[in-house]
C-alpha cells in the first residue's frame, strides 16, 4: 500500500463507505452469478444434485440436437428484426407530428403515452380479447368492413404479426424521448435553411432527422436488450403455441430453468444470449460512424 | 447532447420560424390547412390508440349476452356495474394489492436510499480509484438479467428465501446502477463550493448529503422513485419465479390466475383487468410532469 495522506486516506474510506451498498450488490448480485453462470453452463445440475461437469455437452447438444433451440432463436430474430424497426419509424412519425407545434401538444402526447404505463400482465388480458378470432374488437371492425377476420394468436403464420401489433400500440414510450430529442435542435438551424427557401420537407430531411440520429441510435440499443428478454406477454398470452411459433429465447430460457431445473442447460442459454447482444450492439455501434450525425457539439 | 440555450427558448421560436416571404406569399393560409390536417391525422391515431382503453372498459359493464354479439355493442344496452363487484368476490385483490404496495414501497425506499448515498460517493467526494469502479458500474448497465438470473435465484435458495418476499425486496438495499448514474449526474451539477462551505464548519460528509445535497435533489429522487414503483408493480417474472402461496401473490400474478381459471367470462376478466390498470392510470396523471421528464432523462442522457 501506498503512503497517503490523511486527507486522502480520509476521503478514500468516506467514498467506499458511501458506495458500500452497491458495491456489496456488485460482488453477490453481479460478480460472483457472473463467474458461477459461466461454471454452471459446463456442468449437468438439476439443484437437487450437486453440479457434475460435463464440459461443452450443454453447447453442443444446443446447437445439434435440440430442435426447439432453433426455434427460439429464429422467433426472436423475426421479432426483433420486425418490431424494432417498426417501433422506431412508428415513434419518429409520431414524434414529427406532435412536434409540428399546433397545440394541444401535452394533450396527445398523454394519449400516446397511456399504453405504457398499463402493467405488462393487463396489456396481455385485454388483447388476447381483442384478438379474439370471433368476438374480439379487431375481428369486428374488419369484418364490419367487409373483410376476412384473421386468425390472429390461433394461427402460426400470425401469432407473431399479432404480438409485433401489440407492441406497436406502445411506442409512445420512445415518441416522449424523440420528442425531447426534436425539442432540443437548435432553433438556429431551421432559420438558417428557411433562409436558403428550404421546404418543410427539405428541412425534415436535412436538419431534423439527421439532428435525431443520436438519440435514434440509444434508443436501438436499449431495446436491443430488451427484445431478448421479450417474456411475459408470450408467457400469458400463447405460452409458445401455436406449434412452438412464440417460443421466445427468454420463453425457453424460462422453461429449461424453472420448469426442467436444466440450470446447466439454461445458463449455456443465457451466455449464448449474452454473446449475441453484444456482437448486435457492436454491429450497431461500428455502423453508427456512417448514419449518426454527431454535430460537432461539444460532447 | 449540448444544445445551445437558444433552442430551450420555445415560445419564440414559432414566430421567429415564419419568415416575412411565408407571410406575403399566402403561406400562411396554406399552414393553416396544415395545421387542420396534422390535427385530423393526430385525432384519427388518438382514438385508435385509445380504442383497446374503450373496448376494456365497456368490455367490463356489459351483461354477458352482449359479449358474443356481431357487430359488436359499442354501448352496452344496460351497464352491469355488478361485474366489479363479482370480479373482486372472485379474487382476493384486496390481498394482491397489499402485497404489490408492500413489494413497491419496500424498493422504493431501499432503492433511494442505497442510490443516493452511492451516487454521492461517485460524484462529491474525490477518492483513488472512483473513476475505475464507475465504469465498472456503467458496464454493469449494459450486463443483460438473463446471465444473472440463475446464480441469483440459487442464492436465494440456498438462503431458504425461496416463497418469501425477501428476493424481491432485500436486493433494492444495494442499489440500481442506472438509477446511481442518473443521480449522480444531478450531483455533479451542483457547485462544489456548497458543500465545500458546510464542511469548513466542521460538517460531516454523512451531514452534507443529508443536510445540503438530498434537499436540493428532490426532483430527481421523485424520479427514481416513480419509476422504482412502476417498474416493480409491472414485473412479472421476479414474483412469478419467487413467489408459491396465492396469499403472497402480486396483481400481476393474480391477474395471471384469473385468466386461466375464468378463460371465457371476459366481462369479469375485463372488471378484474381495469381494477389493476386504474390506480396505475390515476398515479401517472398526478405525476405527470415527474413521469415525462424522467423518460426524457432516462431516455437521452442515459
Amino acid at each position: 500500500m501506498v503512503r497517503m495522506r490523511p486527507s486522502v486516506r480520509r476521503d478514500l474510506r468516506n467514498g467506499l463507505l458511501f458506495i458500500s451498498p452497491w458495491l456489496v450488490g456488485l460482488l453477490i448480485f453481479t460478480i460472483y452469478p457472473i463467474i458461477a453462470s459461466v461454471y454452471f453452463s459446463f456442468t449437468e445440475y438439476s439443484v437437487l444434485r450437486p453440479p457434475r461437469w460435463v464440459g461443452l455437452e450443454n453447447y453442443i447438444t444446443l446447437f445439434t440436437t435440440d430442435t426447439l433451440f432453433p426455434t427460439a432463436l429464429y422467433n426472436t430474430l423475426y421479432y426483433a428484426a420486425i418490431a424494432l424497426p417498426l417501433g422506431i419509424i412508428g415513434s419518429v412519425l409520431l414524434a414529427l407530428l406532435l412536434n409540428r407545434k399546433v397545440g394541444g401538444m401535452s394533450f396527445y402526447r398523454t394519449v400516446f403515452y397511456l399504453p405504457n404505463v398499463v402493467p405488462t400482465v393487463a396489456m396481455s388480458v385485454l388483447w388476447i380479447w381483442l384478438l379474439n378470432p370471433n368476438y374480439g374488437l379487431f375481428n369486428s371492425i374488419l369484418k364490419g368492413i367487409g373483410l376476412p377476420g384473421v386468425p390472429w394468436l390461433t394461427s402460426p403464420d400470425w401469432s407473431k404479426p399479432s404480438l409485433i401489433l401489440m407492441s406497436l400500440w406502445g411506442i409512445g414510450g420512445s415518441m416522449v424521448i424523440y420528442l425531447a430529442g426534436l425539442q432540443d435542435i437548435p432553433e438556429h438551424l431551421y432559420e438558417a435553411a428557411d433562409l436558403d427557401g428550404a421546404s418543410a420537407w427539405r428541412k425534415t430531411l436535412n436538419v431534423t432527422l439527421p439532428m435525431l440520429t443520436p438519440t435514434i441510435f440509444f434508443n436501438l440499443v436499449m431495446s436491443l436488450i430488451g427484445v431478448f428478454s421479450y417474456f411475459t406477454q408470450a408467457f400469458i398470452m400463447t405460452n409458445g403455441g401455436p406449434l412452438d411459433s412464440t417460443l421466445f429465447y427468454m420463453l425457453y430460457l424460462y422453461r429449461n430453468a424453472f420448469i426442467y431445473f436444466k440450470m446447466g442447460y439454461a445458463s449455456a442459454m443465457a451466455w449464448i444470449l449474452f454473446v449475441i447482444v453484444v456482437s448486435l450492439t457492436l454491429v450497431v455501434f461500428r455502423s453508427s460512424g456512417r448514419w449518426v450525425y454527431y454535430g460537432g457539439s461539444s460532447n | 447532447m449540448a444544445a445551445p440555450p437558444i433552442s430551450r427558448d420555445r415560445t419564440g421560436g414559432t414566430t421567429g420560424r415564419r419568415s416575412l416571404r411565408e407571410v406575403f406569399s399566402g403561406k400562411r393560409a396554406q399552414s393553416r390547412v396544415g395545421t387542420v390536417v396534422t390535427h385530423l391525422v393526430l385525432i384519427g391515431l388518438g382514438m385508435a390508440f385509445f380504442l383497446p382503453f374503450y373496448w376494456l372498459v365497456s368490455t367490463s359493464v356489459k351483461p354477458n349476452e352482449e359479449l358474443f354479439l356481431l357487430p359488436p355493442k359499442w354501448i352496452p344496452s344496460r351497464f352491469v356495474w355488478e361485474n366489479y363487484p363479482r370480479a373482486w368476490e372472485y379474487l382476493p385483490f384486496a390481498t394482491y394489492f397489499k402485497n404489490t404496495l408492500y413489494i413497491c414501497f419496500f424498493n422504493v425506499v431501499a432503492t433511494i436510499v442505497s442510490c443516493t448515498l452511492t451516487a454521492y460517493g461517485f460524484s462529491r467526494i474525490r477518492w483513488p480509484g472512483r473513476e475505475f469502479l464507475f465504469m465498472v458500474l456503467i458496464a454493469t448497465i449494459m450486463i443483460p438479467s438473463q446471465v444473472t438470473l440463475i446464480p441469483t435465484f440459487l442464492i436465494f435458495k440456498w438462503l431458504g428465501w425461496l416463497g418469501t418476499f425477501r428476493p424481491l425486496t432485500w436486493p433494492a438495499f444495494t442499489g440500481a446502477a442506472f438509477y446511481i448514474f442518473l443521480l449522480r449526474q444531478f450531483y455533479m451539477t451542483i457547485p462544489l463550493e456548497l458543500s465545500e462551505a458546510a464542511k469548513m464548519d466542521g460538517a460531516s460528509e454523512l451531514r452534507v448529503f443529508v443536510r445540503v445535497m438530498l434537499p436540493l435533489t428532490r426532483p430527481a429522487m421523485a424520479t427514481v422513485a416513480l419509476f422504482t414503483f412502476l417498474a416493480n408493480w409491472q414485473d412479472f417474472l421476479g414474483p412469478l419465479i419467487y413467489l408459491s402461496r396465492e396469499d403472497q401473490y402480486t396483481i400481476s400474478l393474480g391477474l395471471r390466475g384469473f385468466l386461466n381459471r375464468f378463460g371465457a367470462n371476459w366481462e369479469l376478466l375485463m372488471a378484474g383487468t381495469t381494477i389493476t390498470v386504474v390506480p396505475i392510470v390515476i398515479l401517472f396523471f398526478f405525476t405527470q410532469r415527474t413521469f415525462i421528464q424522467g423518460i426524457t432523462l432516462t431516455g437521452i442522457k442515459g
